[in-house]
């Protein structure tokens, strides 16, 4: 059982677990975007970054295991300012109005959605191309957790995955062909695990554009819609 | 796209499709060779051929720039717009061609016969301007035509010593014949793996891939795995800015790197070796493939110990090693988080060796002189000779072999050494404004740092980073700000895009240094430059974002840039 100093605290935790499990055992706040507990961690936000004695950088809590002897802290000026400036980025790369964890995190460091002027934003229309659920990747953090849920952590279904590459990265399908016409099975899972309003369900969508809830009925009853939406 | 006649690329998938997953970069590089490009109904036959998920094909070709999956033209030609051959006019040449196309950048031409693209470094910078025109290498560039040679380009190589390029320079691969019966891999199969492994250890060698790890520390970690099968892996993506030796190395001495790999292969136990080759070097493919089959009839290659080469496709951070491993594997070169580390859990999550070209190269070596008269040269603690890139404002841009502890103003001179330039030698402190040390993701020196011994340990001193030798040096009436522009245009363009802080952050300071190259800085960019730069350092995911800074924080801190 590792015994290890957090913030000043001296904790012992089971074997096996994360800095930041051991520290949300002991109600050490550590903030987390891509982290989810039905993924595997990729450890790419960095948010969750803290500072270990004798390691030369940073390192991602949500990855890096709890060892014997280790002196953590997870609010040092250097994690303030990677945590502070990686929510800077974000706010000017992406739409967060669907993403109230993430704008509470940007008042808790003091981050100023405006910091970046003249920034290049990932803008693209909204995808609308199925019964189930719309795509706004304008508001997708690229936290990775929807491709996957649709691959081998939960669905093995494979209907997504990435285009792009570095900030021009985006979700998306085999040459961009409509969700229908993938092997996508429709099981929700991806809307499920999507921190941002990026992946929505067709009427929460519907009925924040205004549509009646009784028009909803009518457009979300399958076929109809589905069959155009592959003509397209 | 139904009159796309797939019958071809049935014939010969079934070849790539042995390799299930991991064959689809050769298996993409081969329907791209037919097609010219990958249309839809193409990677769709490749993905049902070898198993792989539609939308994971569809992102493998998104992320290598090489696969294109628009119609391109019959030639492309990619003219490097990077740091050395941006000196040497390469904007000027670039727009100058696509006006005379009637195209702009990243344009196919109106007959749909050329594409000209804006690429990042070819590792030609000894050629600057360089371009590559499908898989030729253009060099000598003629500015009253306006055009370039096609063919090998030519080796410059300067030494103070001879070991590691005794056998290049002939305008050509040296034979079998030439380079000898691989001794010192005969001198190793009289020996244990274990004993290999102490010579390497006791010769002090450490990787010359960028980390200056230990070599035979990192051998013996894959020797001790007990999973096999194990796997070594030659790194020759070569594509960090200002970097050309292993170039050379490959075209003009293929059997050292190979015999170093039969050597390395017997030490940690492995049967199966890849050439990782980056996909803009293709002209090495033949001399390599020739190479590996004289070694092969010799018996030095077969049953026991053989080598593949992969082709990369266009993407820098498949030279960062689990991100290779990705690629090998058929996928999105992503870096893995490590720990696990290669030497347990590498290629296909089985114990693995990594090593550079010029590592591997200097493994024969060793075996054949033994530790101690290896140890002759270079310094006690940088034991060795070492290849430097030079490029930019110097009279003799090329490699330059050397043994560890000359100093860089040594190794300028000899650089500028031509007696008829009026800039050798004594003149050198006025003609320096700035070098480049390490490559894209090195630091910035100056004049002042001229006496500095060229080993790991002074140059660590001097908080230089040797990185993959590239000494690249720009003159007092450059400016600067240009060439960090370009730099962060670099490192924006090659980001994976997995982890925030590079994602982001190269992005944002690309945009910060083009706009200060424009004169056009925002109150406050010096402060983003700082915050996005350590956010960078500190917190991302793997050493390119880590790196990614580097060169714009030490030229600010040098005061480089005046704004
Ligand atoms: C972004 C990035 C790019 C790299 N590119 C190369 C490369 O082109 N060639 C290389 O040998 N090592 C490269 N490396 C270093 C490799 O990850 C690895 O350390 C090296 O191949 C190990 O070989 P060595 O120990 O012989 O140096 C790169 C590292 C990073 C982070
Ligand atoms: S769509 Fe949602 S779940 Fe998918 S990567 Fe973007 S933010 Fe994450
Ligand atoms: S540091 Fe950059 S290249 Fe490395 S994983 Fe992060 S985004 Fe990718
Ligand atoms: S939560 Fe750890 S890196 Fe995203
Ligand atoms: S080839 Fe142009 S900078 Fe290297």
């Amino acid at each position: 059982m590792p015994k290890l100093i957090i913030d000043a605290q001296e904790i012992t935790v089971e074997d096996g677990l994360t800095i930041l499990e051991a520290a949300r055992q002991f109600a050490i706040d550590i903030p987390t975007i891509c982290w989810h507990p039905a993924t595997t961690a990729n450890g790419l936000c960095r948010m969750c970054v803290v500072e270990i004695d004798g390691m030369r950088l940073l390192q991602p809590s949500c990855v890096v295991k709890a060892a014997d002897g280790m002196k953590v802290q997870t609010k040092s000026e250097r994690v303030n300012r990677a945590r502070k400036t990686i929510l800077e980025m974000l706010a000017s790369s992406v739409d967060l109005a669907d993403s109230p964890e993430i704008q509470g995190l940007m008042s808790e460091y003091s981050a100023s959605p405006d910091r970046f002027p003249a920034a290049h934003r990932r803008e693209v229309e909204v995808k609308d191309d199925n019964p189930m659920y719309i795509r706004d990747y304008a508001k997708c953090v690229l936290c990775w957790r929807c491709v996957q849920v649709c691959a081998d952590d939960a669905q093995y279904t494979y209907a997504i995955n990435f285009s792009g590459r570095g900030f021009e990265t985006q979700i998306g399908t085999f040459f961009d062909i409509p969700m229908p016409a993938t092997s996508c099975v429709f099981c929700g899972q991806c809307v499920g695990v999507c921190p941002t309003g990026a992946l929505k369900p067709k009427r929460e969508f519907l009925l924040e554009q205004g549509v009646a809830p009784e028009q909803i009925v009518v457009m979300n009853s399958g076929r109809k819609s589905k069959a155009k939406s592959q003509k397209s | 796209m139904s009159e796309i006649d797939l019958t071809p690329l049935r014939e010969i998938l079934p070849i790539y499709a042995l390799q299930g997953r991991s064959g689809l970069l050769p298996a993409l590089h081969a329907a791209q060779k037919h097609y010219g490009w990958l249309p839809q109904p193409v990677a769709a036959e490749v993905a049902q051929a070898l198993q792989v998920p539609l939308a994971d094909v569809h992102g493998v070709i998104e992320f290598y720039s090489l696969f294109y999956n628009q119609p391109v033209g019959k030639r492309i030609i990619r003219i490097c717009t990077d740091a050395a051959c941006a000196l040497k006019g390469a904007d000027h040449i670039l727009s100058g061609l696509c006006a005379r196309h009637g195209i702009q950048p990243n344009q196919t031409a109106l007959d749909g016969a050329t594409t000209i693209e804006s690429s990042p470094c070819l590792g030609l910078c000894d050629h600057a301007p360089a371009a590559l025109v499908n898989n030729e290498a253009e060099t000598n560039f003629d500015p009253s035509q306006n055009s370039w040679e096609p063919g090998r380009p030519a080796s410059k190589i300067y030494r103070l010593s001879s070991f590691l390029t005794s056998n290049c320079g002939k305008g050509r691969a040296a034979t079998l014949a030439e380079y000898g019966d691989y001794p010192a891999y005969h001198r190793t199969l009289t020996m244990t793996p274990e004993s290999v492994i102490a010579e390497v250890k006791a010769a002090g060698l450490v990787g010359r891939g960028g980390a200056a790890f230990p070599t035979g520390i990192k051998w013996e970690g894959a020797a001790k795995a007990d999973r096999f099968p194990k796997y070594l892996v030659c790194n020759a993506d070569e594509s960090e800015p200002g970097t050309f030796k292993d170039r050379v190395l490959l075209l003009d001495d293929p059997h050292c790197v190979i015999e170093g790999m039969c050597i390395a292969a017997h030490a940690i136990g492995a049967q199966k070796g890849y050439i990782y080759l980056r996909g803009e070097y293709p002209y090495i493919l033949p001399g390599l493939e020739n190479a590996l089959a004289e070694a092969r009839e010799a018996g030095y290659l077969g049953e026991k110990f053989d080598i593949e080469i992969r082709l990369g496709a266009g993407a820098y951070i498949c030279g960062e090693e689990t991100a290779l491993f990705e690629s090998i594997e058929g996928k999105r070169g992503y870096p893995r988080i490590k720990p696990p580390f290669p030497t347990t859990n590498g290629l296909f999550n089985q114990p693995t060796v990594i090593n550079n070209v010029e590592t591997l190269c200097n493994v024969p070596l060793i075996i054949a002189k033994g530790p101690s008269a290896y140890r002759q040269i270079g310094t006690e603690k940088s034991p060795g000779p070492k290849l430097f890139c030079v490029s930019g404002d110097v009279a003799r841009p090329g490699v330059y072999e050397v043994p560890f502890g000359v100093t860089l103003r040594e190794l300028l001179r000899m650089a500028n050494g031509d007696p008829t330039d009026p800039l050798a030698d004594s003149s050198l402190e006025n003609h320096i404004q700035a070098i480049l040390f390490g490559g894209a993701a090195g630091a910035f020196a100056t004049s002042a740092h001229l006496d500095v011994k060229l080993t790991f340990e002074d140059l660590r001193a001097a908080g230089l980073p040797l990185g993959s030798g590239v000494v690249m040096v720009f003159n007092q009436s450059r400016d600067l700000r240009q060439t960090l522009a370009v730099l962060g245009k670099f490192f924006a363009h090659e980001s994976c895009g997995k982890c925030y802080p590079c994602q982001m952050g190269t992005q944002r300071q690309a945009e910060i240094l083009e706009r200060i190259a424009e004169g056009k800085r925002k109150a406050g960019d010096l402060d983003r430059l700082q915050d996005i730069g350590w956010t960078m350092t500190d917190a991302s995911l793997c050493g390119l974002g880590q790196t990614a800074a580097s060169a714009v924080l030490s030229a600010l801190k040098l005061g480089l840039i005046k704004i």
